[in-house]
């Protein structure tokens, strides 16, 4: 499978069955299979929607149930865009989930390159510990990496923070990648290499533009990933002004007794729009494909 | 890393040389680019796993790390005979087969599979609402969740519809609360995956099974899912995996309660570290949750490798 056909996975699928064998209306079965899609996708926006209305309402007592916002108003997200809530934490955010995604995304190319075109007694076990680290809860090991960051006098840094953050990223981002890079035929790069050309400039002129659909996947699910984590973050970082927004979500409403719903869906929103436009983004680019391809075969 | 590096082709890149030290030097330049990741993965997740194994043994606490001393195995014996914990193994297992293999998994598939047979503007909704929620963070899923599942929320809007009386989700079943949640946000990666795996199936193996009189669902068990077995069986251990260490979703929306009733291991775990301060039992609670894990792995990798094996 070549990285020209993972990109157009999607938009290439052919319409089901050109033929009716036994001559039976096809349509109904059409209408049925996008019935039940409409059903489940109604499942799915619900709850989006009580964001959507909950933040737009003016209704100082509005409970936690979905009406029609009334009074309509943008009260709820002038309270909340301040520096201290929300233009510091969205910039202490971007700086780390940027930052992490890329040394996340370059070591994971880097090792995916061997592990991808050369033969070891190592690799399986390798891989076997990569696929197993992808589930490691963070939340055991935070104890001691908080003991190391304080030995280490790097508690409360952002760019440790950051390096931190891309080390738990890189396991599935090693895996994901690798068998994105399966999916290169190693055919062309023997040619650059009769040519004289190095494996590592093989990669970076041959196979990374080739799986430039892989590699942009591995990156969405990198980022997201790290602008939702909320405990790695909350336990590095003690000053308010050098968190991101997932902490800052976390310790503003926790602060009152009562939740401000209102204002608590419109800092939803704002918190959930960078990833949201990046992956808009980038599917486009993609072709509306965002597939797995052979990022997931095993 | 002085692996011994084979190329897959009989073709080598440039710089093969046949003299022995050559090799030896050809074999580490090869194996170089994996020196970065290694060091991250071994300061930052190896040390401080080797230090968990090591505090499970002890009887070290977060406040006063003068009189920690080795215990053997008192931190497991005691988590055997402790009644909250064994809850938290069943909760944890409740929760994995609940939102993980059974809720993403089959939804996912069946996802996939009405994605490639319905209308064009169906399937855009669907995909934007699914993709919707899997893009948003865990904390925003979380209160988004509590709202619809609370006494006044909309779940108990549309079955009062129904004439079904109100239930508090989030009191009475928490464990089942925080599952939906979970299946509402993790979804999109298994239909993303099988969507990928289904759109390489062949289109005239399917049309040659039908043309030979194979019904839609006999084509769906004996030709279909057959062909994307391999990727069942990894989907199912990365959501599997991804579903054990769920940590922030069930914080927020219950933090374990009520009366523990959603305490599953990860939770657990931290509530004896950092809540107890007991950083032994809460690091052999997490040593723990990391075997339970490495069960899993093993049941998928068997079956993986009965296919083909890693290759």
């Amino acid at each position: 499978m070549t990285a020209a056909v993972t990109a157009q996975a999607g938009a290439a699928a052919p319409p089901v069955t050109r033929i009716r064998p036994r001559g039976r209306p096809r349509l109904s079965g059409r209408m049925l299979a996008s019935l039940i899609l409409l059903v489940m996708a109604a499942g799915f926006v619900i709850p989006l929607l009580w964001v959507i209305f909950a933040a737009f309402n003016g209704d100082p007592n509005q409970g936690i149930s979905i009406m029609w916002p009334h009074p309509f108003t943008l009260d709820n997200f002038k309270a909340v865009m301040t520096p201290e809530t929300t233009y510091i934490p969205l910039l202490n955010g971007a700086i780390l989930c940027i930052g992490g995604t890329l040394i996340t995304m370059v070591c994971a190319t880097l090792a995916a390159y061997p592990l991808s075109r050369y033969r070891s007694r190592l690799k399986r076990p390798f891989l076997v510990t990569i696929l197993f680290s992808t589930g490691l809860p963070i939340t055991a090991i935070m104890v001691p990496v908080y003991g190391l960051f304080v030995q280490l006098a790097i508690d409360d840094s952002i760019p440790a923070t950051m390096v931190f953050m891309a080390t738990t990223a890189l396991p599935i981002s090693i895996w994901l990648t690798k068998n994105f890079m399966d999916g290169v035929p190693i055919e062309l790069e023997e040619a650059a290499w009769t040519d004289g050309a190095s494996p590592m400039r093989g990669l970076w002129r041959i196979v990374m533009p080739l799986m430039g659909p892989g590699l942009s996947v591995v990156a969405i699910y990198t980022f997201i990933g790290l602008w939702g984590n909320f405990f790695v973050p909350f336990i590095l970082l003690l000053t308010p002004e050098k968190q991101p927004m997932s902490v800052t979500i976390y310790t503003f409403f926790g602060q009152y007794g009562s939740v401000v719903y209102g204002q608590l869906a419109a800092y939803s929103l704002l918190y959930s729009l960078p990833s949201v436009l990046l992956y808009l983004v980038l599917s486009r680019r993609l072709g509306g494909a965002f597939a797995f391809g052979g990022g997931v075969k095993g | 890393m002085a692996a011994t590096w084979a190329e897959v082709r009989p073709t080598a890149p440039p710089g093969r040389s046949a003299s022995t030290g050559g090799r030896t030097r050809r074999t580490l330049l090869r194996g170089l680019p994996i020196a970065p990741s290694v060091v991250l993965l071994l300061v930052f997740l190896a040390g401080p796993i080797v230090y968990c194994i090591y505090a499970a043994f002890t009887n070290m606490s977060l406040t006063g790390q003068v009189g920690t001393q080795f215990v053997g195995f008192a931190n497991f014996t005691r988590a055997f005979a402790d009644p909250a914990f064994l809850n938290s193994v069943w909760l944890t297992i409740v929760f994995t087969i609940v939102s993980a293999i059974i809720g993403q998994n089959v939804l996912g598939l069946v996802l996939a599979l009405l994605m490639r047979s319905g209308h064009a503007l169906a399937r855009a909704l669907t995909s934007a609402f699914v993709i919707g929620a899997w893009v948003l963070p865990e904390v925003v899923a979380a209160y988004l969740w509590q709202a619809v599942l609370g006494p006044d929320g909309s779940w108990n809007t549309v079955t009062g519809f129904f004439h079904i009386p109100p239930q508090n989700w989030l009191f009475t079943i928490p464990i089942i609360a925080v599952s939906i949640a979970n299946i509402w946000r993790g979804t999109a990666f298994s239909m993303l995956v099988y969507s990928a795996a289904l759109s390489e199936v062949p289109r005239d193996l399917e049309e040659a099974a039908l043309v030979d009189g194979a019904g839609r669902f006999r084509l769906l068990t004996s030709v279909t899912i057959p062909l994307v077995r391999r990727t069942i069986a990894t989907n199912l251990m990365l959501i599997t995996l991804q579903t054990l260490s769920v940590f922030g979703l069930i914080y927020t929306m219950t933090k374990g309660g009520p009366s523990e009733k959603s305490m599953t291991l990860p939770l657990f775990a931290y509530n004896q570290a950092f809540v107890s301060a007991d950083l032994g039992y809460g690091t052999a609670i997490a040593l723990l949750l990391l075997v339970i894990g490495g069960i899993f792995s093993v049941i998928y990798l068997r079956i993986l490798s009965k296919s083909e094996p890693i290759r």
